[in-house]
């Protein structure tokens, strides 16, 4: 990312000689598309599918496309949806089990998501999302058991980073440290430039990544490119709509379990899950067994599960978050604070998709900066709802 | 299993005051009704066979609310010959679109609609079934869906708890990929507090949630509303919106009494 001398200049063509190469490599190219008025993973074959000339407006509870009065591919902000969708997507079959004249026999369910079949390459996902997509292979691949089924749509994915441009007013990446430009986790990194010439400035982030860069027809970039992809950069980082201090954060929710904050929150929050599903680092699943009539034929899948419904705390005799107070304090505390000793990272990547997608559009930096502004520590410690570490422990 | 269960066990599907939608969500099951009388035994269904066999029945479904003293002394009847007992649809969980009576003067209805209004013997309230019997689960929706009744029954056939989840729309409208729209569009829609089970059929057409599933587990419909009124909705038409067919669902009967109608009451 540093070395300057590697980076190259992409114009239009070279970008659609990347779509193709990717494509003859037999990886299902995927990229941000426009679909029922705002941008999300789509299938790509030209740089025609790309939301040229497409910005969005994005404040928390609302989302509006806008006409860019440039002709920018990637000049929006985060996905509605997030790449999590293709990663890890929603519904997955785990199995499937028939009866036998003897017992029973056992297959392995299909991996593939709704846009198609793996490798993917993914074109045009964000620092945020990257982080997120990091974050996921710690908790699903580096642990005792690993996700067999995400860590084969994940192996042999081509992530295609471009840095930010255009951040919306629910953007707080700088926040946490994941953006707006990646700096790892990528195989080719591109910064789009709108000057006279439309062109992308491109840096490999891998082995890989130098393979494909290599074999298009790429010229070095001119150190005034170089300037001016850093200006793009620097201009997203001043652009950010909301900060969260996430100084000592830990301590701070930790201290304030019994904040009268979470009786405001509570009020407004609809315990409807969007923000749950709309975050590209929630991981709670749920298992549906489905059977037919006869009872020949089982079905074991896993689908997207919410920390918002009073099943998915569920335990013999009720449910032990039985309020949204509960819900919102442990979806929060367990995204900003226990994650952290759980996993090493923060939860929570800036992308703002909790905020914009919240129909009530409630803002976890609001939330943040108002139990900041106001400590009420708890006078005696008491123990927090804890989160069991292995897969369930809520995402 | 065959030697636990030498019979097949029976199946009554009951009306009460509906308009039969849910019944024929059964009989729409197609391609798996051949399957289903394999599995049971259809033993009282008066919209699809005259044919009858005597209770006490194994399973019954009951589609319908209470109406009239005619009714309210049946369903006890139902319920003592009923191993188990499973309402179906709005009308059987929450009194339907009927129980707008709830909320009015049921002679003034009367007089307004029916020549001779005396020969109408009703009661002044649509109340659910499990208002007068216990009930042992109820599916919810106007109409029940068709893969979730199939579920149930499936599930009392094995013996286990049916796969049925009480989360908002919201929650299978994001599963399903779709793209919000009251966030995207500003389209009014009750998904946030209502019952997942149709697949959040409306707004993968760009249409908001009707509500047509009734009250999520958790709902908060005080702040829905205030988004709603938010977005440009009169309060009458959010009272309207919550007086649809869950309105005497108690958390749908709430909220629109919080909100005056067109006549200018709160009722």
């Amino acid at each position: 990312m540093t070395d300057v001398e590697s980076a190259v200049a992409l114009d239009l063509a070279g970008l659609q000689a990347l779509v193709d190469l990717l494509a003859a490599e037999g990886y299902t190219v995927l990229g941000p598309t426009v679909r029922a008025g705002a941008v999300v993973p789509g299938r790509v074959t030209t740089v025609d599918d790309l939301p040229r000339g497409w910005g969005d407006t994005q404040e928390p509870g609302s989302y509006r496309l806008r006409r860019r009065d440039d002709e920018a591919l990637f000049g929006y902000a985060a996905d509605a949806i997030s790449w999590k969708s293709v990663l890890f997507p929603s519904r997955e079959l785990m199995w499937s089990g028939t009866r036998t004249a003897d017992g029973f026999s056992i297959t392995a369910g299909e991996g593939s998501g709704g846009l198609g079949d793996p490798p993917y390459a993914i074109l045009g996902i964000r620092a945020c999302d990257l982080h997120a997509v990091a974050i996921h292979d710690r908790v699903l691949q580096e642990r005792a058991l690993p996700d067999v089924h995400y860590a084969a749509r994940r192996k042999d994915a081509f992530l295609v980073t471009v840095s930010c441009s255009d951040p919306s007013g629910t953007c707080f990446c700088v926040s946490m440290g994941t953006g707006p430009r990646a700096e790892s986790g990528f195989d080719l990194a591109l910064t789009e430039l709108l000057g006279d010439e439309h062109t992308f400035l491109a840096r490999a982030g891998s082995e890989r990544g130098r393979t494909v860069l290599d074999r298009l027809g790429s010229r070095p970039a001119a150190d005034g490119e170089v300037v001016a992809a850093d200006e793009v950069v620097e201009r997203s980082t001043r652009r950010m709509g909301r900060t969260m201090d996430t100084t000592d954060i830990r301590t701070l929710l930790y201290d304030n379990a019994d904040h009268p904050r979470w009786d405001d929150v509570a009020s407004r929050c609809l315990s409807c899950g969007n923000c749950t599903m709309v975050c590209p680092t929630c991981f709670c699943t749920s298992a549906e067994d489905h059977t037919s009539l006869a009872g020949d034929t089982a079905e074991h899948w896993r689908v997207w599960d919410s920390c918002f419904t009073s099943d998915f705390s569920y335990l013999h005799g009720g449910s032990v978050r039985s309020s949204t107070k509960s819900r919102y304090r442990q979806w929060m505390t367990h995204k900003l604070a226990s994650w952290i000793d759980q996993f090493g990272t923060s939860g929570c990547v800036g992308c703002g998709r909790c905020l914009t997608w919240c129909p009530v559009g409630i803002d976890i930096t609001e939330e943040v900066a108002a139990i900041r502004a106001d400590p009420r520590p708890t006078a005696e410690q008491t123990p927090i709802e804890q989160t069991p570490i292995e897969q369930g422990g809520g995402g | 299993m065959t030697t636990v269960e030498a019979r097949r066990p029976t199946l009554a599907v009951w009306k009460f005051a509906s308009c039969d939608g849910c019944q024929l969500t059964l009989l729409n099951c197609e391609d798996e009704l051949l399957e289903l009388a394999g599995r049971v035994d259809i033993a009282y269904f008066p919209e699809a066979t005259r044919a009858v066999v005597e209770g006490p029945y194994d399973l019954s479904l009951v589609e319908g609310s209470v109406t009239t003293a005619g009714d309210a002394a049946r369903i006890q009847q139902v319920r003592a010959s009923s191993r188990r007992l499973v309402t179906i649809g709005a009308c059987a969980t929450a009194g339907g679109i009927q129980a707008l009576r709830n909320f009015a003067d049921v002679a003034e209805f009367r007089a307004v609609v029916y020549a001779r209004p005396e020969y109408v013997d009703t009661l002044a309230t649509s109340t659910p079934i499990s208002a007068h019997v216990p009930v042992d689960f109820e599916l919810r929706g106007c109409p029940i869906d068709r893969a979730q009744l199939l579920e149930v029954i499936a599930a009392f056939v094995q013996r286990r708890r049916p796969r049925v989840t009480a989360e908002s729309v919201c929650v299978e409208c994001k599963r399903r990929g779709n793209v919000c729209v009251t966030v995207a569009h500003g389209t009014p829609c009750l998904g946030p507090v209502t019952h997942a089970g149709c697949g959040a059929l409306c707004p993968s057409y760009d249409r908001g949630c009707y509500g047509c599933f009734g009250p999520a587990d958790t709902t908060n419909t005080g702040s829905l509303s205030g988004r709603l009124v938010e977005l440009g909705m009169p309060e009458r038409d959010v009272h309207r919106v919550f007086r649809t067919f869950n309105a005497a669902a108690p958390a749908f009967a709430a909220e629109s009494e919080r909100h005056p109608s067109a006549a200018g009451g709160a009722r």
